[in-house]
C-alpha cells in the first residue's frame, strides 16, 4: 500500500466509525419502536440462575449479610442495588417504602457510595430495608451485572433469580409485574 | 390567525433555506458572481422568516391560545407572564424552533460580519448552513409541528413543567443552544473549505473567531446549567455526570480543542486535517448532543423533552449531515497539502499535547455515556457506570493537561527548549507546591490539597507569560503598565481563560472539603453545625401563582451574630402533582450556606444543611473563561473583520469634522 493509498484510508476511518455507530443507533431505534428493546428491562443472564454468592460488610447500624442470609427466611424476596448519588434511586424510595409495608423483605447493597452518604440518602429518603450492606468496590455488582443504579432483583425461596429491573421502581411496575410474580412465588 | 401566519412564515423559512443551500453553492461552483451575491440576502431573508414564525408562537402563549396544542401542553392562564415565554422553548417542539432560530442568526452573522471574506468561500459556507438549516426546518414543519392546532381548545392549559420554571432554566436553553448551534459555522467553514479544497493559514483566522464566540456561549451554557441542577435539584452537587450534561460537555471539549489547533492552522500553517475533522467532529457531538436529549433513548432526569418516533427523521437528518460531511473529508482531506514537520518541544508541540489531551477526555466521557445502552445491543451484557467510572477516568487525563496549560503558552514557536520555559515557572510551581502542603496539612484532604495546588499551578501559571511580556518587577511598574495596557487583548484573554479554569478547580476541590447534615427538627429547636447555629423559628404556609408552598424559616447564627435568615420551602403544585424543593442559599463568595426542606413528619420538618466551601467558584471561573474568550474576540474582531470597515469609515467622518 503506497503512501497516498494509506492516506485515503486513514482519512475515511472517521466516517467509518460514524456509520458504525449510526447503524447501532438504528438498530436501538427499530427495536425500541418495535417494542422489543425497552432499556428497563435488559435481559440478564442471571435470571433463571442462582443467585451469585456474595458477602457484604454492612452500612452501620446494620449488619452485613451474605447471599445465604437472603433464602434463610423460606420465602421471595427483593435486592436493590442503589447510590447516594443516583436520582432514580430517590424517585424509587417511595415505591419500595410501600413494598415494605406489604411485608416484602428488601436487601438493600449501596453501590460504590461512602458510608456518611449512604446515612444520609437513608435518613433523608426512608430505609424500607431489612438490612443494608455495602458493594465499595462494585465487585458484587459486577457478579449480578448491574448495568446502573437503581438495579431490583426479585429472588425466589430458593434463591433463584426471577426477575432483573434495571431502573427505578415505580407504583406500576409493583402492580403490575412485581406483586403478580411474588404473589405465584409465594 | 396569528398561528397561521408562524405556520405560513416557517414554510417560507424552508424556501427560503432551500435556495440558500442551492444558489450560493452553484453560484460557486460556476463562478457566476451574481449567484453567489444572493447568498447574504437569502441568509437574512430565512433569518426574517423564522423571527417572524418564533414571535408568532411566543406571542400564542402570551395571549393563551390554547387552540394551538404546543400552547395548550405547556403552559395556563394562572402562569406569570415569563414562564409563558420560556415554556415555548422548554418543549420538544419549541425547542427546535429555537434552534433553527440561532442557526438561522449563525448564517446572518455570516452574512452580515464576513464581507472580509473571498466571495466564493463566503457563498460556500452561507450555502452549507442553509443546507442544514433546510433538514432541520423540514424536520420542524413535517413532524415536529409547533403550531399544530387542537379543535375544541380547552379552557386551560396543562402548565409547564414545575421543574422549568425558574429564572435560571428560563435562560439555559437559548444560550446553550446558541453554543451548540454556534459550532456550525466552524462546520460550514470546514466543509466548504473542503469542497474548495484549499485549507490555509487565513482559513485558520477567519474561522477561529466564530469557533471562540460559539465556545464562550457554550461555556457560559453549561455553567448555566450546573447552576440551576445545584440550586434547583437541591441535591447539593453541581455535576451528575447525567448524559444530558456529558451530551454537552463533549462538544465543549472538542470545541476548546478546536480553539487550540485553529492557533497552529493560522501561525504555523500545519495541522491543518485535524483542525478540518475537529470543526466537523464538535458540530456532530452538538447535534448528537441534541439528539441524545430528543429520542429518549438515555434516561435522565431531563427525560421530559422525549419521543422516540420522530428519533428516525432525526436520525436519517443526523446521517446526512455527518456522514456527509465525513464522506467529503475522507475523499477530500487526502488531498489536502500535508502539514510541515514541527518538533515535539515547542508552542505547536504543546498545542498538540493538548489537543490529544482534550479528546481523550472527550473519548472516556463519550464511552461512559454511549457503552451502556450499546453493551446491551451489541453483548446483550451489562455494565454500571456512574461518577465512580468518570472520576477514576478523567481525573488521571486532566492531571497532565493542566501541567501543560501553565507551560504551552511560555514556549516560543517552532522550536524550543523545554528548560527555560519550565525555569520562567519555577515561582509558579513552588507557590504551588507550597499551597499543596500547607493544605494537606491543615485539611487532611489529599482530593482537595492537590486541587488547590493545581488551581495555584494553573492562575499563577496563567500570567507567567504576561509577567515575562511586561517585565514585572525589573523595570519601573509605570513602564510595566505601559507594556500590560499595550499588550493584545488576545493574550489578556489566553491569560485570563486560563486562570479561569484554575478559579473552577479551585471550587470543585473547595466543594470535596464541604459539610452536610440531614436533620429532624421541630420548630424552636436549634443545631449547631459546620460552625454555625441554626434555629428553626417556624413552618408556615405561603400560597404561590399557581403552587402553595411550605416555608420553613431558618435562623443563622455565628458567635451570637445574625448570619442569614432562610425560607427554604416545598411548593406543591395541585395541577400537576408535583413537589418542588426551592433550596435558599447564602453566598459570601468564600462558602456557600445550603438548605433545602424536607417531609414534616409529627411537627417536625427534615432539613437538609450544607456548607459548601468555594462553590460559587465553579461557576465564577467558567464565567472567567468566557470573559477570556469575549476578550479575545475582541481583539481579533480589530484585527481581523472591521480594519476594512473602519478605514472605509474614516474620511467621512474626517471631512465632517473639517467642515
Amino acid at each position: 500500500m503506497d503512501a497516498l493509498t494509506r492516506r485515503r484510508m486513514l482519512m475515511l476511518a472517521p466516517l467509518g466509525l460514524a456509520a458504525a455507530a449510526g447503524g447501532g443507533f438504528w438498530g436501538l431505534l427499530m427495536r425500541m419502536q418495535q417494542g422489543t428493546y425497552d432499556p428497563h428491562t435488559l435481559p440478564s443472564m442471571l435470571v433463571g440462575k442462582k443467585l451469585p454468592s456474595f458477602s457484604l460488610p454492612g452500612q452501620p447500624p446494620s449488619s452485613g449479610f451474605s447471599s445465604t442470609d437472603i433464602t434463610a427466611g423460606g420465602r421471595p424476596a427483593l435486592v436493590n442495588f442503589f447510590a447516594s448519588w443516583c436520582i432514580p434511586c430517590i424517585q424509587e424510595a417511595p415505591t419500595l417504602a410501600q413494598l415494605r409495608e406489604q411485608q416484602v423483605p428488601i436487601w438493600g447493597i449501596a453501590y460504590k457510595d461512602t458510608i456518611p452518604a449512604t446515612a444520609g440518602f437513608l435518613q433523608q429518603n426512608g430505609d424500607p430495608y431489612v438490612r443494608v450492606a455495602r458493594d465499595q468496590g462494585g465487585q458484587v455488582a459486577i457478579d449480578f451485572g448491574v448495568y446502573g443504579v437503581p438495579e431490583t432483583y426479585l429472588v425466589d425461596k430458593d434463591g433463584v433469580v426471577r426477575l432483573r429491573w434495571a431502573g427505578g421502581l415505580s407504583d406500576d411496575i409493583v402492580r403490575d409485574t412485581l406483586l403478580p410474580m411474588l404473589k405465584s412465588l409465594a | 390567525m396569528s398561528p397561521e401566519l408562524g405556520h405560513f412564515a416557517l414554510a417560507l423559512a424552508v424556501a427560503i433555506a432551500a435556495a440558500q443551500a442551492v444558489l450560493p453553492l452553484a453560484g460557486a461552483h460556476h463562478r457566476d458572481a451574481r449567484l453567489m451575491a444572493a447568498a447574504p440576502a437569502l441568509a437574512i431573508g430565512q433569518l426574517l422568516a423564522l423571527a417572524t414564525s418564533f414571535g408568532c408562537l411566543v406571542w400564542s402563549a402570551v395571549i393563551d391560545d390554547f387552540s394551538v396544542f404546543d400552547v395548550a401542553e405547556n403552559s395556563s392562564t394562572n402562569e406569570p407572564l415569563i414562564y409563558k415565554i420560556t415554556g415555548t422553548w422548554g418543549n420538544h417542539e419549541g425547542s427546535i424552533l429555537l434552534w433553527c432560530l440561532i442557526l438561522a442568526c449563525c448564517g446572518a452573522a455570516v452574512a452580515a460580519f464576513g464581507r472580509n471574506l473571498p466571495s466564493a468561500l463566503r457563498a460556500r459556507v452561507i450555502g452549507v448552513l442553509g443546507l442544514v438549516s433546510a433538514g432541520f426546518l423540514l424536520y420542524a414543519l413535517t413532524v415536529s409541528n409547533p403550531f399544530l392546532r387542537v379543535w375544541p381548545p380547552p379552557l386551560d392549559g396543562r402548565n409547564i413543567n414545575p421543574l422549568l420554571q425558574d429564572p435560571g432554566l428560563a435562560m439555559h436553553p437559548p444560550v446553550l443552544y446558541a453554543g451548540y448551534v454556534g459550532f456550525a459555522i466552524p462546520f460550514a467553514f470546514a466543509v466548504a473549505a473542503l469542497i474548495e479544497g484549499r485549507v490555509d493559514a487565513a482559513w485558520g483566522r477567519w474561522v477561529r473567531p466564530w469557533a471562540l464566540g460559539a465556545w464562550c456561549l457554550l461555556t457560559s451554557g453549561i455553567a448555566l446549567g450546573s447552576w440551576w441542577a445545584y440550586y434547583e435539584l437541591g441535591w447539593g452537587g453541581f455535576w451528575f455526570w447525567d448524559p444530558v450534561e456529558n451530551a454537552s460537555l463533549l462538544p465543549w471539549l472538542t470545541g476548546t480543542a478546536l480553539l487550540h489547533s485553529a492557533i497552529v492552522v493560522e501561525k504555523r500553517d500545519a495541522l491543518k486535517t485535524w483542525t478540518v475533522l475537529l470543526a466537523i467532529g464538535t458540530f456532530s457531538l452538538s447535534l448528537c448532543g441534541t439528539f441524545m436529549v430528543r429520542s429518549g433513548l438515555l434516561n435522565s432526569v431531563h427525560a421530559f423533552a422525549s419521543d422516540p418516533t420522530r428519533g428516525v427523521f432525526i436520525l436519517v437528518l443526523l446521517a446526512l449531515v455527518i456522514g456527509g460531511s465525513l464522506l467529503l473529508f475522507g475523499l477530500r482531506a487526502p488531498q489536502l497539502a500535508p502539514s510541515g514537520v514541527f518538533a515535539p518541544i515547542s508552542r505547536e508541540g504543546a498545542l498538540v499535547l493538548n489537543n490529544v489531551l482534550l479528546c481523550s477526555v472527550a473519548a472516556v466521557v463519550f464511552t461512559g455515556t454511549l457503552y451502556p445502552p450499546f453493551a446491551a445491543l451489541v453483548f446483550g451484557a451489562t455494565l454500571s457506570v456512574g461518577p465512580p467510572y468518570f472520576h477514576l477516568t478523567v481525573v488521571p487525563l486532566l492531571v497532565p493537561l493542566f501541567l501543560a496549560m501553565s507551560v504551552g503558552p511560555v514556549l516560543p514557536w517552532k522550536r524550543a527548549d523545554l528548560l527555560p520555559g519550565v525555569l520562567r515557572l519555577w515561582w509558579a510551581a513552588a507557590l504551588a507546591a507550597l499551597v499543596g502542603i500547607a493544605a494537606e496539612a491543615g485539611l487532611r484532604n489529599a482530593f482537595a490539597a492537590a486541587g488547590f495546588a493545581a488551581a495555584t499551578w494553573l492562575i499563577v501559571g496563567a500570567f507567567a507569560e504576561l509577567t515575562e511580556r511586561v517585565r514585572l518587577f525589573r523595570i519601573p511598574l509605570a513602564a510595566t503598565w505601559g507594556r500590560a495596557t499595550a499588550q493584545p487583548l488576545a493574550v489578556w484573554g489566553a491569560a485570563i481563560a486560563h486562570a479561569g479554569m484554575g478559579v473552577t478547580v479551585a471550587g470543585i476541590a473547595g466543594m470535596a472539603l464541604s459539610a452536610s447534615t440531614i436533620v429532624s427538627m421541630h420548630p424552636g429547636q436549634a443545631i449547631s453545625f459546620g460552625g454555625y447555629d441554626w434555629a428553626l423559628t417556624g413552618i408556615h404556609s405561603q400560597p404561590g401563582s399557581n403552587y402553595t408552598a411550605r416555608v420553613a424559616d431558618l435562623l443563622v447564627t455565628r458567635n451570637g451574630k445574625q448570619v442569614a435568615l432562610f425560607h427554604p420551602s416545598r411548593r406543591n403544585f395541585a395541577r400537576e402533582q408535583q413537589t418542588i424543593s426551592d433550596t435558599a442559599i447564602q453566598t459570601n463568595l468564600v462558602r456557600d450556606l445550603y438548605t433545602v426542606m424536607g417531609d414534616e413528619r409529627d411537627g417536625q420538618v427534615v432539613l437538609r444543611l450544607h456548607v459548601n466551601i468555594l462553590a460559587p467558584w465553579i461557576w465564577l471561573g467558567a464565567l472567567i473563561m468566557a470573559i477570556g474568550g469575549a476578550l479575545s474576540l475582541a481583539d481579533r474582531r480589530l484585527r481581523v473583520g472591521a480594519p476594512a470597515r473602519r478605514r472605509a469609515l474614516l474620511p467621512v467622518r474626517v471631512s465632517s469634522w473639517t467642515r
